[in-house]
């Protein structure tokens, strides 16, 4: 186990100096120089400049100012967004209200995913399983956003039964809307994937066993095909979480909830180019932590991916 | 050594039945003889057209096909459906305005023809689509055949390589390479932002099913009759695992047409002198109360053209998998 969690981990450490080294190369290569953009229409003194430059390291080759980046990075310095604060305070006011939408979205769409990926798969063939595959398909194929303007206009405005924008604090009730239309993105995949595994599942010998010693559907179902059909879904979840991501980033934009998606989602519409680029680093991050953690999990619970390579 | 013969009647197979042509190991005294016989007259089969059966019995296949085609002719040749440009002729007076005669879905808020613009939208969506797949293709093909086949220190070199790019969701990626190319907004620029971090998972793919077929028979023989390992990749591996890429390719066409929406409803997409679905979505949505229909017509082309891509994909990767097919 302790050989699993050190190669594991070992593993990961280029994967993150890969993705940083690559996201800043794009910062390193944008045009315009931030410091004469600092000055606006003045044309500053050439000592202020060259001052400046030395003070925020411009001055150093590029794999220099890469290294100080990462050294602030460690520090939890992510930098300062275009208006001046700096990205680690924007992330603690922003964060929870994220984290509660995507609570949220992911309660969801693992529950429902999960019941009807098993109602289905156990009823093979039938109406519902046709219905449930035939809605997974248009699911699939519907844009992010275009499900947020469908669900604000159907509750929002039509039926009105629901905030098209959120309030102030981002109060639960508000963030129902956003967190189905967050939770819609991804769940006829966790749906498909609970289906196919169920089937799978049924026709395994334990489950046969299970029936013939007399055990009722009541326990089979639950204890026998469910908990063995999850591993594939549960795996999915930890790959799709790039796409719960972005999604948050357009979902949050589009119902006005002040998390970190937002953040990003404004300062893409503004252009404000190294905002954008501090934000998009900190959900990288975040990324690669959670794979690491779901990968790590996994070998706790599941012996067979110890040794497997 | 075996000839091909036709099964004598045996003591329980015969009765009233037809007998079926076999080919037969002689060993027919024996009871098992049964056991090594092959169907001769069974239909010539192999993956592809086990696949192209199974394909062809499916209405939706054909409704995804006519649809695609149909975004093609219309991407082709947007002109023989509409006699509006989609960017001139757009008048104030015509702002928001109903259906009338020439214009079927209204005109939007600069008052240009939503009919129109949606035909001359399709040609962005499928540009963008087709130049990156054909760009993740070929970065997908060179690292997934390479780490796959060859193994050892090259896998592992490709695959953390591969990593990386994996590891930056690619609409989050081409936003900031979007951000750094501001000035250079094109089909060819998004396209390439897109597929420069869409590719991985047509190498991750394709190296899987390389690893399963490289220990096959075949490429045993063809290094047993000395062919170089380059040339064994080339003519033997590749063909023999191709099947999941083509899958793939069209499941992330769809991608791709979802990506370039995304981007250009966020704003760092194409350029307002070029049709974009993603770009018109983005100008209707602050009219959704007063002016729905505007933000919806362009979404429903965006559906369907997604749609088309996505149900064909997954068509042709249930039919290309027996398990897949025993599923449904």
């Amino acid at each position: 186990m302790t050989f699993y969690i050190l190669r594991r981990v070992l593993q990961a450490i280029p994967v993150f100096f890969g993705t940083t080294l690559l996201i800043y190369f794009m910062v390193f290569v944008m045009p315009g120089d931030p410091i004469i953009a600092m000055f606006g229409d003045k044309s500053p003194n050439p000592a202020v400049i060259a001052q400046l430059r030395a003070q925020y390291h411009l001055d150093q080759p590029f794999i220099v100012q890469y290294f100080l980046y990462i050294g602030n990075l460690f520090q939890g310095d992510f930098g300062v967004s275009f208006s001046g604060e700096p990205i680690n305070q924007i992330l603690m006011r922003t964060f929870p209200v994220t984290a509660r939408l995507a609570v949220m979205a992911i309660g969801l769409l693992t529950v429902s995913g999960i019941v009807i990926g098993l109602i289905s798969g156990l009823r093979k063939g039938k109406l519902f399983d046709h219905a449930s595959l035939g809605a997974s398909l248009v699911l699939i194929s519907l844009p992010v956003f275009v499900i947020a303007f469908v669900a604000q206009y159907v509750f929002g405005v039509w039926l009105g039964w629901a905030r098209t924008t959120v309030s102030n604090g981002a109060p639960i009730q508000d963030l129902i809307l956003p967190a189905i239309v967050l939770a819609a993105a991804s769940f006829a995949q966790v749906m498909r994937l609970t289906r196919s595994s169920t089937i799978e599942t049924m026709n395994q010998d334990f489950v046969r066993t299970a029936y013939s010693k007399g055990l009722s559907r009541k326990r089979v179902i639950p204890v026998h095909i469910l908990r063995n059909s999850l591993i594939p879904t549960v795996t999915y979840l930890a790959t799709d979480f790039g796409t719960l991501l972005v999604g948050a980033t357009i979902t949050e934009g589009i119902f006005n909830v002040p998390g970190v998606g937002f953040t990003l989602f404004d300062a893409i519409r503004r252009g404000q180019g190294p905002t954008v680029v501090s934000f998009v680093t900190v959900m990288v991050l975040l990324y690669l932590v959670v794979n690491l953690v779901v990968d790590l999990l996994y070998g706790l619970l599941d012996p067979r991916i110890r040794y497997v390579k | 050594m075996s000839s091909e013969t036709d099964t004598t009647p045996h003591a329980d197979g015969g009765g009233g039945k037809s007998v079926i042509p076999h080919f037969v190991a002689p060993v027919t005294e024996d009871e098992s003889y049964g056991v090594d016989a092959v169907r001769v007259a069974e239909k010539r089969s192999n993956l592809w057209l086990d696949a192209w059966r199974d394909l062809k019995g499916r209405p939706l296949f054909w409704v995804s096909s006519f649809l695609i085609l149909a975004l093609v002719v219309v991407a082709l040749f947007p002109w023989l459906f509409t006699n509006t440009p989609p960017n001139d002729e757009c008048y104030l007076s015509n702002s928001h305005g109903g259906p009338s005669e020439g214009h079927p879905l209204g005109f939007t808020k600069l008052g240009c023809d939503v009919y129109s613009r949606i035909l001359y939208g399709a040609g962005t969506s499928l540009s963008v689509g087709f130049i990156v797949v054909t760009l993740t293709t070929i970065l997908g093909v060179l690292f997934g055949a390479f780490s796959g086949f060859y193994g050892g220190w090259i896998d592992s070199l490709l695959s953390r390589l591969r990593d990386i790019f994996f590891s930056i969701p690619y609409i989050l990626a081409a936003v900031v390479v979007m951000s750094v190319l501001s000035q250079y907004r094109s089909v060819w620029s998004i396209s390439l932002a897109i597929g420069l971090f869409a590719w991985p998972a047509t190498a991750r793919v394709l190296r899987s099913e390389i690893f399963r077929v490289k220990n096959a028979d075949f490429v045993m023989a063809s290094t047993a009759l000395g062919m170089s390992r380059f040339k064994i990749l080339v003519k033997h591996v590749l063909p023999n695992s191709i099947a999941p890429v083509i899958v793939i390719t069209t499941l992330s066409l769809a991608g791709a047409i979802v990506a370039e929406a995304s981007l250009s409803f966020l704003g760092v997409g194409m350029g307002s002198d070029i049709m974009s679905w993603g770009n018109d979505i983005n100008q209707a949505q602050v009219y959704l109360r007063t002016a729905p229909m505007t933000l919806v017509y362009p979404s429903i082309a965006l559906f369907i053209a997604v749609f088309a891509f996505i149900s064909l994909g997954e068509l042709v990767r249930d039919a290309l998998d027996p398990k897949a097919r025993a599923q449904r």
